[in-house]
């Protein structure tokens, strides 16, 4: 509008910067349009050159068009479970002296506490240490390969830990071809995942690996179609869940889906009435299944030239890691950020490890955090009110390419999850991605002590800026 | 140490809740312990197991919600009734009106489109890329913030005229468009005075005192102070006053400003010149008298411009109460001052303000300190103790370093007002008192006490100290005018009626015999 028609037309500010000014502005009668700003980049100049670099017309169309053919593989993705297998069979560059992690890469001596707990645990159940001081020693040693799951096609829960012969998801995205994998649950509380590795958690893995892992992937062998897990996690989120913290009605759907083929399997009715209580005694069952279904939308989406879109986001309870499309397969990373939320009893902040795990593989997707609005049962989990859970999730509409119309939010008229988080728009806004995540103690042997939420560090993004300005250009 | 038990019959909170519930309860003040839970047998366990035992306790049922609460004596009732309020599940912000705020402009321009302005007020170093954005939405901006760098500034004044928009500012302190006071600006009557000011309180003055005598402002278009330097070329206040020209509501261009570079000052003036419409300039402490063009008039100090421009926008000049220089007061002040109280402190607010007194003492006398004084044989800083007629800008760079302006804070004008009553040798102290949008609520009342101590400590020592105050405002402003000057006038203090004024006044009270 030119100076002149200004003059001619009824002011309406918007007012960016001192509220001061809001205030007179509504004394004279004028309503400015509110400001909730916060300085780009995270106030850094040179995150702020660069994203002001991106904003050149011409580098913004390249990326706007490499963005939308991402957003469209993660739409279009259909990630079907195909079966389960052991981890030695089933993952790439798995070996017996092979430990995977979450997050990005990390060696033995830096890992957190309940990382190391789960390392040491780990390879007691494999029989490569006889006891967890021989396992201390052994992951000290050099002789053991630790790597990030990521870095094979796959996703592990909090520790991640993930060794040759536990029993994994097999997940194919039916319309890219790709596979990716991840564990089983262990359920809740005091477990390998989050640090504990006790006689009783060892036990726990050796009946996975003996009954529990055998009757699933026996079901999945007579269902010779597979299970669409999109359509489920859809229906899941219709029924309250967003698939991080509340998986209520998603392991009802999996366990009623798998039930009939369970039945016809060849166990006998003992092990399989150990497995359907083992199921019932946690509503976290379908945890791992939601991941491994967004881990394999999102390596679809991964490794388009010129596109910002996120396409990990991994801790590993020392180091918070973000993957971009348009960077492939390098990691970026800044601190693990604290989990902000209710404990349980006995346990204060001051027991609280750092944020831990692959699982924000579903934020990253656009379920967990950014789908709060679905699942108004548990904003007591993540501190909040129902309105709350509903801002959080349209406030990610700011950060992301676009939505999801495959997986809805009823209460917010079925919108679509916000999906394909851009690291330009987290930069500009200063919007960091909202996760819903589990707190494990921060020492090693103990287990999940609560759950909350937490964001990925700023200083991940702002490197990953950094780089894709030097990447791309007009 | 007291203990609080409760059984809710056939009350069910989920654990989720609960657990959330416990958290906050153990955080109220007092209590050492709140347990919160259903009173199913594992829970019974867990209170037994942590020593607490009672007969209800043993009686409840899991559908019943159990309350212990520890706390101290004194404490006991009110964290109950605190952890009540959590079971309650109070609303804490209920009847707090949510309003809608936008992260970003895209954001904001998506979602208001309505929305044609932009007023910026952010840390200078990310002003002019918010800046940037709002020209691109086809929106001109006010920049209140200051720190940008002389390229942005260009880049951004350049952009904006392509576009027919403006960029006022950046360090642009004072604008009025469509009758509505940005930032630091006065309720000021509407009329057909446009003004262009590259001066903040120099246009806050000028539309005060067009207002005062019966004229009306259409805009007010700020530009910033350095926009009339050789490197900007006074590209705002070119187009400024070419919106103006263009603008049906004006009939009369009024432009004020601190020394523009010459050959930025002849630019402008040969835009002024080839207006349709009468213009007149006032270039603060600039010898010009000519402007070369017939309907340009250059007018020195900020008062006879007003009233040039309301005498051509129509107001009838016999009717104007112009309040002359009060000579029998000059006298009577001289009378009360000492032989050796021979100089001026001038502690301002407003940088044109101070300008414009400084100049008027330049006039009749050399030894004129000041942070904003070009020759640089009479420059002094914020630390350093003022001597002989010193006026200090105190919204100056090194007098708000880290510090809000003192219009917003005026606490160490304050005590710099006691300070300067300690030298003999001062007559009389000047200092202006802002009013208006963004100003401090009650910049007298706030400076009063300071004043009476001021006077006191020269009384102490058998000296009449001179206090001379002048109120930029009017009585649309809140506070209104006329109060703030009758707060001035029972604490003893001497009332200039304008900003020219008071430059003036300050310079004669302490002329002696000999000037």
């Amino acid at each position: 509008m030119s100076v002149n028609d200004l003059f001619s037309a009824s002011l309406k500010p918007i007012n960016l910067g001192l509220d001061m000014f809001a205030a007179d502005l509504k004394t004279q009668g004028v309503e400015p349009v509110l400001m909730d700003w916060t300085p780009p980049g995270g106030g850094d100049p040179e995150v702020i050159a660069a994203l002001s670099r991106l904003e050149d017309p011409a580098v913004a169309e390249k990326i706007d068009a490499a963005n939308q053919v991402a957003l469209e593989r993660i739409l279009g993705s259909q990630p079907f479970l195909e079966g389960f297998g052991q981890a030695i069979d089933a993952v790439p560059g798995m070996t017996k002296t092979t430990i995977l992690h979450s997050g990005p890469p990390i060696g033995f001596p830096r890992m957190s506490g309940p990382m190391k707990g789960a390392v040491t645990g780990a390879l007691v159940f494999e029989g490569l240490a006889k006891d967890l001081d021989e396992a201390f020693e052994l992951a000290s040693s050099g002789e053991i390969t630790f790597s990030p799951c990521h870095e094979h096609q796959s996703v592990g829960s909090m520790a991640g830990v993930t060794s040759a012969s536990m029993w994994v998801h097999k997940v194919t995205n039916r319309t890219y071809g790709n596979t990716a994998y991840t564990n089983l649950s262990e359920q809740l509380s005091k477990i390998l995942r989050f640090g504990a590795n006790d006689q009783s958690v060892i036990d726990r893995l050796n009946w996975m690996r003996d009954v529990f892992g055998p009757v699933l992937a026996g079901a999945m062998e007579l269902n010779t179609d597979g299970l669409d897990l999109r359509l489920m996690l859809s229906q899941a989120l219709h029924m309250g869940d967003e698939a991080h913290n509340r998986n209520v009605a998603g392991t009802t759907l999996l366990i009623q889906a798998l039930a009939p083929y369970i039945l016809e399997t060849d166990f006998t009715t003992k092990e399989k009435r150990e497995v359907f209580d083992f199921v019932a005694s946690s509503d976290y069952f379908s945890g791992p299944t939601w991941m491994v279904a967004a881990k394999a939308s999102m390596d679809a989406a991964n490794g388009i030239e010129n596109s910002t879109v996120v396409t990990t986001m991994a801790r590993n309870g020392v180091d918070f890691g973000i993957r971009v499309s348009g960077t492939g397969g390098q990691w970026f990373t800044g601190p693990a950020q604290e989990v902000i939320g209710p404990m349980f009893a006995g346990y204060t902040r001051d027991d609280s490890g750092l944020d831990m795990g692959d699982s924000a593989i579903t934020e990253t997707f656009g379920i967990g955090g950014f789908a709060m609005a679905a699942a108004p049962a548990i904003v007591a989990l993540v501190g909040g009110t129902v309105e709350e859970a509903m801002g959080y999730s349209r406030t990610m509409n700011d950060i992301t390419t676009g939505n999801n119309p495959n997986i809805t939010i009823p209460a917010l008229d079925f919108m679509g999850v916000p999906s394909g988080i851009d690291v330009r728009k987290v930069m500009e806004t200063g919007i960091l991605p909202i996760i819903n995540t589990a707190i494990a103690h921060k020492e090693p042997g103990i287990g999940m002590i609560g759950a909350g939420i937490t964001h990925p560090p700023v200083e991940a993004f702002q490197k990953a800026l950094l780089s894709l300005s030097e990447r791309i250009s007009a | 140490m007291s203990r609080h038990i409760d059984i809710r019959k056939n009350t069910y909170l989920d654990s989720v809740s609960l657990m959330s519930m416990s958290t906050k309860a153990n955080a109220v003040e007092g209590v050492t312990q709140a347990l919160l839970g259903m009173a199913t047998p594992m829970n019974k366990e867990v209170l037994l197991n942590v020593g607490v035992q009672d007969p209800a306790i043993d009686e409840a049922k899991p559908s019943d919600l159990m309350i212990v609460i520890d706390a101290s004596e004194d404490t006991l009732e009110a964290a109950i009734a605190s952890v009540n309020d959590i079971l309650a599940r109070k609303d804490k912000k209920a009847g707090e009106a949510t309003e809608t705020r936008y992260r970003t402009l895209d954001s904001a321009f998506a979602e208001a489109p309505d929305s044609n302005f932009v007023l910026i007020s952010v840390n200078g170093a990310f002003a002019a890329r918010e800046a940037r954005k709002a020209l691109n939405a086809d929106k001109s901006v006010m920049i209140f913030s200051d720190n940008v760098s002389v390229e942005d500034e260009l880049s951004l004044k350049n952009l904006a005229h392509e576009k027919g928009l403006i960029v006022m500012g950046p360090d642009c302190g004072t604008a009025i468009i469509n009758g509505v006071g940005l930032a630091f600006s006065n309720a000021v009557r509407r009329g057909n005075i446009g003004i262009v000011g590259a001066s903040g309180t120099g246009s806050q003055e000028l539309s005060v005192r067009i207002h005062d005598f019966g004229g009306g402002v259409s805009q007010l278009i700020g530009t910033g102070g350095r926009d009339l330097s050789t490197e900007i070329g006074g590209i705002s206040m070119i187009d400024g006053i070419n919106a103006l020209d263009a603008d049906p509501e004006t009939k009369v261009i009024v432009i004020i400003s601190k020394p523009p570079a010459e050959e930025v000052a002849e630019k402008v003036l040969a835009v002024a010149g080839a207006a349709s419409k009468p213009v007149f300039v006032t270039f603060l402490g600039s010898d010009r008298t000519e402007s070369g063009y017939d309907n340009v008039t250059i007018v020195q100090g900020s008062k006879p411009l007003a009233i040039a421009a309301v005498v051509a926008s129509g107001i009838d000049e016999s009717t104007l109460d112009k309040h002359p220089l009060n000579i029998p007061l000059v006298e009577e002040v001289r009378a009360k001052l000492a032989p050796e109280q021979k100089y001026i402190r001038g502690l301002f607010c407003g940088g044109t303000l101070c300008d414009e007194s400084m100049f008027a003492a330049l006039d009749k006398y050399e030894n004129v300190y000041s942070n904003i004084q070009k020759n640089a044989d009479y420059k002094i800083g914020a630390m350093d103790a003022s001597r002989e007629h010193t006026f200090l800008d105190m919204g100056d760079d090194d007098f708000t370093n880290g510090r809000p302006h003192p219009m917003i804070d005026p606490s160490l004008r304050l005590q710099r007002i006691v300070q300067e009553a300690d030298d003999p040798s001062v007559g009389v102290i000047a200092m202006d008192f802002v009013l208006g949008f963004g100003a401090h609520e009650d910049p007298v009342g706030v400076t009063i006490p300071a004043i009476t101590e001021a006077k006191a400590k020269a009384a102490a020592r058998g000296q009449h100290l001179e206090i001379l105050g002048y109120v930029l405002g009017t009585d649309l402003d809140t506070p209104a005018f006329a109060g703030q000057v009758a707060q001035l006038e029972a604490a003893g203090v001497t009332i200039a009626s304008s900003s020219t004024n008071l430059g003036l006044l300050a310079r004669e009270f302490v002329a002696k015999g000999d000037n």
